[in-house]
């Protein structure tokens, strides 16, 4: 494409007040902009109109509007040119530097120059479509995996459903009685899973295979393919996306004997319970005589850093539902539940508020120190009860209420022929959940889901719901994959990056640092690129030392000839700094400052990266020998609660840096010259602090010395 | 093309509030190619989300998931939002369903840009609902910094109106027109997400927590914008009779909730925020001393970890036992919290210099057009032949992730009503 560039500076929202708006013009000229226009208000309708005139009229396709925010009026600048770029002259200029002052000038022109150059080196993306399969894969067939087969098909999506036991239904098919789902949220539940089970058998748009496991997932979402093992022998299937719905199982009650787990046959777990009320009456194991009276204890295993240190969440109301069905069974029968909080929130209290409306259900909260049998009974000792410091109970049989284990625990379930490892990455104690508070289904294999038990503990209720969140992640990640377009966080973005493979020397780094196991190897260790599980965050543009990874608009030259681009200054009093920023924390903060008025350093050139894990070192080579005195990284917070939208991108810059840090000491260039602080994107208002801070320390080792050079 | 027009041109998911909720909702529906309607009552979207201070369990600020949502919203041309705007009839069956949407005036257009030259010259204040009530704005103000659109507005029950117009006057752009009127759209829909959210409990009702009576106790919604850079104290924690540090704080819990006086429910998230804020006030006052009185401590599945790390802090003593009552001395400021003390037994007098209530989250809205509501308020779906399902915390409470994770369930539920539709 033959790029016309037209810049357009707008001098309105105090822009026009603080510059000088003509001599950027004259500067923008003079630098690449074919066509350089000046306005008072180009979001409205004049200037406008005067935009799309170039565009239509003087064939202008490639625009730079050096406005306001690239966050702000993206309605009035949503203009139909293969490039463009929004210069920010207003919030990280106007508002928030010295009006009609050189430095601020200098600022406001290296902006527009640095803009100028990012157009220059960018070619309009071209989407990787590939014809893709829209099948959607449903792994485990309990209640989630059910539901989220019967919600991908009723949106008209085709499904293969793979359970591993012969038959539908996981172990809800095994439950006598289920939570209340709806109001008054009193009453138990028949379990839904063997309807819902039929419904599945019946639906043309599904095709289920029972006795089956997953011998390996090769490909990327809309190119999976499925080796799926049955007695039969093994088929492999083309599938589009994954929903991995293997739920959990019972925390192993044999690890238990401190509650007498194994002391007796009369101390069971919550599921035997539940087998043995299915099957008939509630007696004693040891006897078969009737249960008269039944103690429960809570947080077995769960809570307990020696076993599950989280809590299971459904639990309490279990325990509560299983009360009240020994008593509706057999009002003779005394139930006691010696609990440590009782956790049944939001409606969950109406059925807590049903069991202590219950004589014979005795509810106290307790630390079980002993378990022991004798005499036929159980006696169960307890400190810290409502009843007193320390108490005894006994009770004929003793209910062990266990915890959730994500089946991931015990083996990888997919076995996805991946660079990075066979199984959907887990985070604490096996559960693939997401880390993300707002995007709670973001995994880090794309087009990979998990929902259920296997990614949190959940009751029915939230197992249906979080199915049918599942299926939709599953059908949207098809929907923008077969336009060739990326997925959260990126959504739409349809770049992808080019390797060009002839200079790679196989130092594994992209394929090992890809946060979401995007590349794959030969057996040289050439990087395989699997476009569509990329989410175009640029971590392996970052990470490769040869330079060979770049997306048609962004890249490696860009950034490097954007750094080139700042003028240094030839006074030595005026320290000249870059800035390299996450956009989706840092450079939304700085707008916050700006809308805020708050004024900072004019020294410091910021731009802005699609995440910090793509700052690749030679930027910092090319800052340093063009004489900057220093680099700012600013990223998101990283470690246990990261925020980094791409995982681990600030983390791995971080890591980087660590080791350009050593090879500055080398060329007796100081380390602290290069710094990067976590910012969080609410921080706004420690950004002069930051920045002075910087600017202040690096004045103490004296001008660079490349400087002028 | 009208707006009229171009709200039906296609039949859209209508998604009624602009948290998290219903912004997950419109956004998950969006980017899986079907049309979308937000029709939000304030004049932002974001909804409460917005004006916390940091979530539980990462400690992270709401406005980073935010900013990706916005920006997912701004590129999406699949989604209309409407602010200022209610839905306040529907008619027609599962086919050929129709909301009506009547849409106040904002006074002020699109081409305001938010430089904020009215905001300067506006002589009128009102009371900063966004800050808890905790300041106030002008007239004509932007609710928050990340604040989505980015276009003032004006509130109309305090403007002096054109016999004022100062603000007409000083802007640049013709932004301000005080002459806009209540408009109304008919809007064709095939399914309806109610995401109305919650409100928090009005602590004046409890009449033994002293809310409204005593300076220095004040609810969680306030001791979020106390945190907060962007809040009226720029995030510093102190007592507001006298902006003092704070030397000892006490959280009640259940302040409201499981009461069969006021909520007879959980509101499952206070325990995880008081904790949580009790984070907040060590990490400003380390030496303060944090008392957390409360019934059960209920921090389902990971979350545990969160509540153990808080309570093995070196500053908080957990109590366990319901407030009975709170009273100021109106001369030092200091509040007296009486708490029955269930483990160790009798009636304790506790004081602080600043109690806060953890107060519970009731639905926000009942009575939509078309929805079903249960005895406490809460959505349960249709009441008529419109497909309509509850989101978050007009369903149940629930926690951020809870929402979201409700949300993304209700966009596919809501892409199988429009297929069928």
């Amino acid at each position: 494409m033959e790029k016309k560039i037209g810049v357009y500076i707008c001098s309105g929202c105090g822009i026009g007040e603080s510059l000088n708006v003509e001599k950027l013009a004259a500067v923008a000229q003079r630098k690449g902009g074919q066509v350089v226009k000046t306005h008072p208000c180009f979001c409205g309708e004049e200037g406008n109109a005067l935009l799309a005139n170039d565009v239509a009229s003087e064939g202008v396709n490639t625009v730079v509007i050096a406005a306001c925010s690239a966050r702000a009026m993206t309605d009035a600048f949503r203009i139909d040119v293969p490039i463009l770029e929004r210069v920010n002259l207003r919030e990280h200029v106007a508002w928030s530097h010295e009006p009609n002052d050189e430095h601020t000038q200098q600022l406001a022109e290296d902006y527009l120059i640095m803009g100028i150059v990012r157009v220059q080196k960018t070619s309009p993306p071209e989407p990787n479509i590939q014809d893709i399969s829209k099948v959607v894969l449903v792994v485990g067939g309990g209640l989630t995996g059910i539901s989220a087969a019967l919600d991908a098909a009723e949106a008209g999506s085709e499904v293969i459903l793979i359970e591993k036991s012969p038959r539908l239904g996981g172990w809800l098919a095994g439950a006598w009685k289920d939570l209340p789902s709806t109001a008054p949220y009193r009453d138990l539940e028949t379990p839904q899973v063997a309807e819902k089970a039929r419904l599945v058998q019946a639906n043309a748009k599904i095709r289920v295979i029972t006795g089956a496991s997953i011998e390996k997932i090769a490909g990327a979402p809309g190119l999976f393919d499925a080796t799926v093992k049955t007695e039969a022998g093994e088929e492999t299937i083309r599938v589009g996306a994954i929903v991995l719905a293997t739920g959990s199982r019972p925390y192993d009650a044999t690890k238990l004997a401190h509650l007498g787990f194994g002391s007796s046959p009369d101390v069971i777990t919550a599921a035997d319970l539940e087998a043995m009320a299915v099957k008939g009456e509630i007696h004693r194991p040891s006897d078969r005589k009737k249960a008269k009276s039944v103690l429960f204890i809570q947080c077995a295993g769960s809570r307990d850093e020696a076993h599950l240190p989280y809590c299971s969440a459904t639990c309490c109301a279990t325990s509560l539902k299983q009360a009240m069905y020994i008593r509706e069974r057999n009002p003779e029968a005394e139930v006691t539940i010696v609990y440590r909080d009782m956790r049944t929130p939001g409606q969950g209290e109406f059925f807590y508020q049903r069991a202590q409306e219950d004589p014979g259900i005795f509810l106290t909260k307790g630390v079980v120190t002993g378990v022991t049998a004798a005499g036929g009974k159980i006696q169960v000792a307890a400190k810290d009860t409502l009843l007193g410091p320390d108490v005894k109970f006994e009770a004929d049989l003793v209910v062990l209420a266990t915890g959730m284990v994500p089946t991931t625990v015990d083996e990888p379930i997919l076995n996805l022929a991946y660079r990075q490892g066979p199984a959907l990455p887990t985070l604490k104690y096996g559960f693939p959940d997401s880390h993300f508070i707002c995007f709670p289904y973001e995994t880090q294999r794309t087009g990979i889901y998990a929902a259920g038990t296997v990614r949190a503990p959940m009751d029915s209720a939230a197992v249906v719901q979080d199915a049918a969140g599942a299926a939709l992640k599953a059908i949207q990640c098809l929907h923008l994959t077969a336009q060739g377009k990326a997925v959260h966080p990126r959504v739409g973005d349809d770049s992808f990056p080019d390797f060009f493979l002839n200079r790679c020397t196989q130092c594994k780094r992209c394929t090992e640092e890809c946060p979401f196991g995007t590349l794959d190897e030969d057996e040289k260790g050439t990087p395989k690129p699997n476009p569509t599980r990329c989410r175009r965050c640029g971590v392996c543009m970052g990470a490769c030392p040869e330079r060979i990874i770049s997306f048609k608009n962004y890249s490696i030259d860009m950034i490097a000839s954007m750094i080139k681009a700042v003028d240094v200054s030839d006074d030595e009093d005026v320290p000249t700094f870059l800035g390299l920023i996450c956009e989706n924390d840092a450079y939304p903060a700085l707008d916050m400052a700006g809308l805020a008025r708050i004024k900072y350093s004019p020294h410091i050139r910021f731009i802005p990266l699609r995440c910090l894990g793509g700052t690749n070192l030679v930027w910092m080579a090319e800052a340093m020998s063009k004489g900057l005195e220093g680099v700012l990284l600013i990223g998101c917070k990283h470690g246990e609660n990261y925020q980094c939208h791409f995982v681990k991108g600030s983390e791995l810059c971080s890591i980087r840096l660590s080791k350009v840090q050593e090879t500055l000491n080398r060329l007796q260039l100081e380390s602290g010259r290069i710094r990067m602080v976590q910012l969080a994107i609410n921080e706004f208002d420690q950004l002069p602090g930051i920045v002075d801070q910087f600017i202040e320390d690096v004045k103490e080792f004296g001008p660079n010395p490349f400087r002028g050079m | 093309m009208t707006e009229q027009q171009a709200a039906q041109q296609t039949k859209a998911v209508l998604v009624v509030g602009g948290g998290i909720g219903g912004l997950t909702v419109a956004v998950e529906t969006a980017e899986a190619g079907w049309p979308v309607v937000v029709v939000e009552k304030n004049a932002f979207v974001g909804g409460r989300v917005a004006a916390n201070h940091l979530y539980f369990p990462k400690m992270c600020p709401p406005t980073c998931g935010l900013e990706i949502n916005f920006q997912r919203l701004r590129k999406n041309p699949a989604i209309k939002i409407l602010t200022l705007a209610e839905v306040t009839k529907v008619s027609g069956g599962a086919k050929d369903a129709v909301a009506t949407v009547t849409v106040k005036p904002r006074y002020v257009n699109e081409k305001c840009t938010a430089c904020g030259k009215c905001i300067e010259v506006c002589p009128v204040s009102r009371p900063d609902a966004f800050n808890a009530g905790l300041g106030t704005t002008k007239a004509v103000y932007l609710a928050h910094a990340m604040a989505h659109p980015q276009r003032l507005v004006i509130d109309g029950s305090v403007c002096l109106g054109k016999s004022c117009g100062k603000c007409a006057t000083v802007c640049p752009y013709g932004a301000i027109d005080l002459d806009m009127k209540e408009r109304t759209l008919e809007i064709p829909v095939g399914a309806m997400a109610v995401a109305t959210g919650w409100l928090p409990y009005d602590a004046k009702r409890i009449d033994t927590l002293g809310f409204g009576t005593s300076k220095n106790v004040i609810t969680n919604a306030m001791m979020e914008r106390l945190a907060a850079p962007s809040g009226v104290t720029g995030g510093k924690i102190q007592r507001p009779s006298d902006g003092a540090a704070p030397k000892r704080v006490i959280f009640v819990q259940c302040a409201g909730s499981r009461d069969r006086l006021h909520l007879p429910y959980c509101s499952a998230v206070c325990c995880l925020a008081s904790l949580k804020q009790a984070g907040y006030v060590r990490a400003q006052h380390p030496d303060a001393e944090i008392t957390m009185c409360y019934i059960d401590v209920r921090a389902p599945g990971k979350l545990e970890d969160f509540s153990v790390k808080a309570q093995a802090e070196h500053n908080i003593t957990m109590l366990k036992g319901k407030v009975a009552k709170v009273t100021e001395n109106a001369a030092t400021g200091e509040v007296t919290v009486e708490v029955e003390d269930i483990l160790g037994g009798g009636i304790r007098r506790l004081t602080a210099d600043l109690v806060v209530l953890a107060t519970g989250m009731p639905p926000a809205t009942t009575g939509l057009p078309g929805v079903a509501y249960d005895t406490n308020g809460f959505a349960t779906g249709p009441s008529g032949a419109v497909p309509v399902f509850a989101v978050g915390c007009a369903k149940k409470p629930l926690d951020v992730a809870g929402t979201v994770q409700d949300a993304t369930g209700v966009a596919l539920k809501a892409i199988q009503a429009m297929a069928r539709s």
